[in-house]
């Protein structure tokens, strides 16, 4: 009896989530859809889910050769990659100090990371904007990336997690003569495994899908990371052809969606653990 | 004050004693520094300098390419709150957050019970509900665009075969801001479930047996008796959280709307990118960051106090 009603509950709840499920997954069906139609094919008047014939070859040509889409990509990868090593070779060492060094200053040091923590990015984008057009650097890598070269989020993501690591074992390599050089990247980092990944993916979800900043920061297509470069296709497309569109941003998302699916635990943990800084 | 002469002598004599090792710390001071010197540097030069220049920006009327700059005072804020336009963008976001939050606080604390229910398929569900936090915002956007097409958007087309009327959902006044609130909580709802999920499993299971034998012979029941009480931190938590993502809406606004029809969803942070970079009004997009700064530093150190909270808890 009990056993029964179980059953009748775990049924009620598969069917709930699976109705919340189709509509979650509505967008991607559509898309994946769509990107397979020719523009007769979607003003037809029912909805087809695949169509007959297929013409994803012409969409996907069309979006890989009309529009430089492999160029978006290609951008998004250096800005994503560039933000990224900055940000981890800036904030490894510092996060260091102020979890393993003692020296006067370190409460300061730390209250400048904590009042960097509070201010969004966004905040600081027309004085940023006024001294990168003032220098002619907009529509370059650098304005892209310069912005943020240093996470206060990492360094005190980073300073949690070095606090955790033993003293004794700094200390053990400070008797061996090793330089605190040497042991940041030495005997830290590979300790740090686990938060590097977390803030990394966390760093590349956020920057790989940012619209606002190259928006501010971007003058031409060449220059345009993914999203934007959705945009431009968009605008361009206007009234063209929606299956090459929707062919690209099937393009675009595929690389997040496919790493999230294969590393799925790693993504939520990166996503949720640095989520506190929204 | 024999203390206070007494006091040099003694630092003094500890000085001799130590050289030795005040170099050592002096070297590790430098050290310290050298490491942290980086970072500190760009802390300053690409967030707080900048954040503390919006508040002298926001009091100019300076117009980015003009050289002729005056003071105005609060001439700027006077001109966002007297013109209902601009007061419209922050109505809009505040809306927004109140709208996101809400939907989206209840329908992912409802799916993460849903899944933690199961016996099996949780990762599966998990994964689906979480898809749209790691997709592309903007490409999604695209697509909600062509869903919500008044011709050949399957939304329309769906209600057509039922019967009913569609809409323009996008550029009709009483739609426009109903439909950006279902859109960002379709992006928002995977990750609070994410942070319900871990709070659901901190909970231990002899709680709902004992509940189950005090009576509480209902899911429904076990869910108010034993989930909600246990689960309050974690909801403050994803409340605050949630608001402080909902108040930076930018992207949905910026792909579907550009605050059409007639600014009837523009929000703060749109509106800061339309007056500073698209009429490039420093003074004035400078006064509207301050707005936007000043309440999101309400949220944020709300945040913080129940983040301490869940510590402690």
């Amino acid at each position: 009896m009990a056993a029964r009603r179980r059953q009748l509950a775990h049924l009620r709840s598969f069917t709930i989530l699976t109705l919340g499920a189709v509509i979650m997954l509505a967008p991607y069906v559509v898309m994946l859809s769509t990107s397979l139609k020719s523009q007769e094919q979607l003003f037809a008047a029912t909805f087809q889910l695949i169509p007959s014939p297929l013409h994803w070859k012409e969409n996907f040509s069309r979006a890989l050769l009309e529009v430089p889409l492999g160029r978006f990509m290609l951008n998004g990868v250096v800005v994503c990659a560039g933000i990224l090593v900055v940000q981890v070779l800036t904030a490894v060492p510092c996060a260091y100090v102020l979890a393993k060094i003692d020296f006067r200053g370190r409460e300061t040091l730390f209250a400048i990371v904590l009042a960097a923590l509070l201010i969004p990015h966004q905040v600081t984008a027309i004085p940023v904007y006024v001294v990168l057009a003032s220098g002619n650097l907009l529509d370059t890598f650098l304005a892209l990336i310069a912005p943020f070269s240093t996470s206060a989020f990492a360094i005190f993501l980073f300073r949690q997690f070095f606090r955790g690591i033993p003293d004794d074992l700094v200390n053990a390599a400070r008797v061996d003569g090793m330089s605190e050089w040497t042991i940041v990247w030495r005997v830290i980092m590979p300790l740090a495994y686990p938060a590097i990944t977390a803030f990394s993916i966390f760093s590349i979800v956020a920057h790989w899908n940012d619209l606002f900043w190259p928006m501010v920061v971007v003058t031409t297509p060449e220059m345009s990371t993914p999203p934007l470069g959705v945009l431009f296709f968009r605008d361009q497309e206007s009234g063209g052809s929606q299956g090459a569109l929707m062919a690209g941003t099937v393009i675009i998302t595929a690389p997040l969606i496919l790493a999230f699916l294969f590393a799925q635990k790693k993504f939520i943990d990166g996503l949720t653990m640095t989520g506190l800084k929204g | 004050m024999p203390l206070g002469e007494e006091y040099p002598e003694t630092r003094e004599g500890n000085d001799v004693r130590l050289t030795g090792m005040l170099s050592f710390e002096k070297r590790r001071e430098r050290v310290a520094w050298l490491f942290a010197g980086p970072a500190t540097l760009l802390l300053i030069a690409t967030l707080i300098l900048p954040s503390l220049t919006i508040f002298i920006f926001a009091l100019t009327d300076w117009q980015f390419g003009q050289s002729a700059v005056r003071f105005v005072g609060l001439a700027n804020f006077v001109e966002y709150f007297s013109d209902p336009q601009s007061r419209q963008t922050l109505i809009n976001t505040l809306v927004y957050v109140a709208v996101t939050v809400t939907g989206s606080v209840v329908l992912s604390l409802s799916v993460a019970v849903l899944i933690e229910s199961l016996p099996f398929g949780r990762t599966f569900f998990r994964a689906v509900y979480f898809l749209p936090v790691v997709s592309t915002f903007v490409a999604m956007a695209t697509v909600w665009e062509l869903i919500l097409h008044p011709t050949m958007g399957l939304l329309n087309i769906s209600l057509r075969f039922v019967g009913l009327a569609g809409y323009d959902w996008l550029h009709d006044r009483s739609t426009v801001m109903p439909t950006l609130c279902l859109i960002g909580i379709w992006e928002m709802l995977g990750f609070n479930m994410v942070l319900f999920l871990a709070g659901l499993k901190a909970i231990p299971r002899d709680y709902y047996e004992a509940a189950e034998i005090d009576g509480a012979s209902s899911a429904w029941s076990r869910f108010w008796t034993v989930t909600w009480p246990l689960l309050g931190p974690t909801t403050l938590f994803v409340v605050v959280i949630s608001a402080i993502r909902a108040f930076r809406v930018f992207e949905s606004v910026a792909v579907l709307t550009r605050g059409d029809p007639g600014g009837a969803s523009d929000v703060l942070l749109y509106s800061i990118y339309k007056e500073g970079f698209g009429f490039l009004r420093i003074g004035y997009a400078s006064a509207i960051t301050v707005i936007f700064l000043l309440t999101l530093l309400v949220l944020t150190l709300v945040q913080v106090r129940f983040a301490d909270k869940k510590v402690h808890y």
